[in-house]
């Protein structure tokens, strides 16, 4: 049976490991690999890596790192942020990196998807969602979400559900939702969002925005049908060890990867 | 004998070589990437790793004059790890894309039956149905990495081929062995310490041939 992954996200910034609310008050907290390795020791079932920065001009800065990263932690690692090309897909994968994310750029050109998914598989293909919960115009009527991009800052004005389905025909091999208005916030998944988008496509949900502690990484698994789930302060700052939400996911009944790491 | 045996990881474009590299070095091989049919000259093992689809990646292969050079290792039965794509490759054709594949193995590649999610990504159960060196000092059923939506069904004389099995909706075979070739449809590059593991029962092996 296939495990729920736990998967610690790194936001990259100019080659540090970085967490504010989103994209605001950034708080260096590491350096990228030795941060991965150690995350790989302690039983995360998978990193991802955020460059938050992704200005061109710093690319090497990022693939650098995504190698030293493959190199330290043998486990899979996803890379996004200023992916805009299928060549710079490329140039991510022959670093080390196994997956890479799309966001922006694929709201921005929605080819880019397949495009990438053509070339590399669907597999190597995560979109990134970031969702905004919009105000309920009354209590009966359904949630609705909008897609945003640019770490938030940028409405689009598609709907997060419509723009699921086109990704998943697009070649989405993965999706990666994070509830914007969650992230940083401590207040749990929004596991509705995460139920909508995981009772209408059979691709992998990561859910990610909002986790304070383990019950919220087992509400994402069995409220919202999440796959795997991410966080990123919370694992950084040791407020939560890895071991401490897979233990709660074990109580809750789910299936999880409990084998101790020993990659020295 | 040699102590660091010489293993060719053929470069074919198929996505990231650096994690196989680092991990068959971590395990005590020396590593060279073979680009061409010179490359595989000297080596003592040759691995194919890769993920995606059989037709561009055997296109590649035609292209940098590795498929014969491939063919050949196989048939004289030397040294071989397949890992993912690289193990969908040995087979005679892929139904994912009609593409006619390496051959050395009867059977076809297709498309993961009843899974409840595709691409079959994550964590799963390698459960062995005969023993093998490749998996000495590895439990029974231990998790591996997997990222792919079709795996090889062996028939015909190397129906036997199979030396595990895993389930994901249906249950499909994620690793196989015929005298010197070896092939998994996970990552043990990405499977952490039972992948490390893994990778140097093979680099034994070929220290052993």
């Amino acid at each position: 049976m296939l495990r729920r992954r736990v998967i610690p996200c790194l936001d990259v910034a100019d080659g540090r490991v970085v967490k504010g609310t989103r994209f605001v008050d950034l708080v260096d907290e590491g350096d990228p690999p030795e941060l991965a390795e150690r995350y790989a020791a302690e039983g995360a079932d998978e990193l991802v890596f955020l460059d938050i920065t992704a200005a061109p001009e710093r690319r090497g800065t990022l693939l650098d790192i995504v190698e030293r990263t493959a190199r330290r932690a043998f486990i899979p690692l996803t890379v996004g942020g200023g992916v805009r090309t299928v060549a710079d897909m490329r140039d991510v994968l022959r670093a080390g990196a196994d997956k890479v994310s799309l966001n922006t750029a694929a709201v921005a050109d929605p080819t880019l998807i397949s495009r990438c998914a053509a070339r590399f598989g669907r597999q190597a293909v995560v979109v990134a969602i970031d969702a905004l919960r919009q105000p309920a115009r009354d209590a009966a009527a359904p949630a609705t979400w909008e897609v945003v991009v640019k770490g938030g800052r940028e409405r689009t004005g598609l709907d997060v559900l419509a723009w699921v389905d086109r990704t998943v025909d697009l070649g989405a091999g993965e999706l990666l939702v994070t509830a914007i208005d969650r992230d940083g916030t401590g207040q749990g998944f929004d596991t509705e969002l995460l139920r909508a988008i995981t009772s209408r496509v059979h691709v992998a949900v990561i859910a990610s925005g909002g986790a304070a502690g383990p019950d919220d990484f087992v509400r994402a698994v069995v409220d919202g049908g999440a796959d795997a789930v991410l966080a990123a302060s919370i694992f950084h700052r040791r407020i939560h060890a890895i071991a401490d939400v897979k233990a709660a996911m074990t109580a809750a009944g789910l299936p999880v990867r409990l084998v101790p790491e020993a990659v020295a | 004998m040699s102590q660091t045996p010489r293993i060719a990881v053929v470069d074919y474009g198929a996505g990231n070589l650096v994690s196989i590299e680092q991990a068959l070095r971590k395990v005590g091989a020396s590593v060279t990437f073979a680009v061409d049919g010179e490359g595989l000259i000297r080596a003592q093992a040759v691995v194919v790793p890769g993920v995606g689809a059989s037709a561009p990646a055997m296109d590649r292969l035609d292209q940098q004059g590795l498929s014969d050079p491939l063919r050949a290792w196989l048939t004289r039965d030397r040294p071989f790890l397949g890992i993912c794509l690289g193990l969908q490759l040995l087979f005679e054709r892929s139904e994912e894309d009609g593409a006619e594949t390496l051959g050395a193995l009867s059977g076809t590649t297709s498309r993961l039956q009843d899974a409840p999610t595709l691409p079959h990504i994550g964590w799963n159960q390698v459960v062995r149905r005969r023993d093998h060196p490749v998996f000495d000092g590895i439990a029974d059923g231990a998790d591996f990495y997997f990222v792919h939506s079709y795996a090889g069904v062996p028939r015909g004389h190397d129906v036997g081929v199979t030396l595990a099995e895993t389930t994901h909706g249906g249950t499909f075979t994620s690793a196989v062995a015929r005298d010197a070739l070896v092939g998994v449809q996970f990552h043990p590059e990405r499977s952490g310490a039972d992948g490390l593991r893994l990778l140097a029962n093979f680099v034994d092996l070929v220290r052993a041939a």
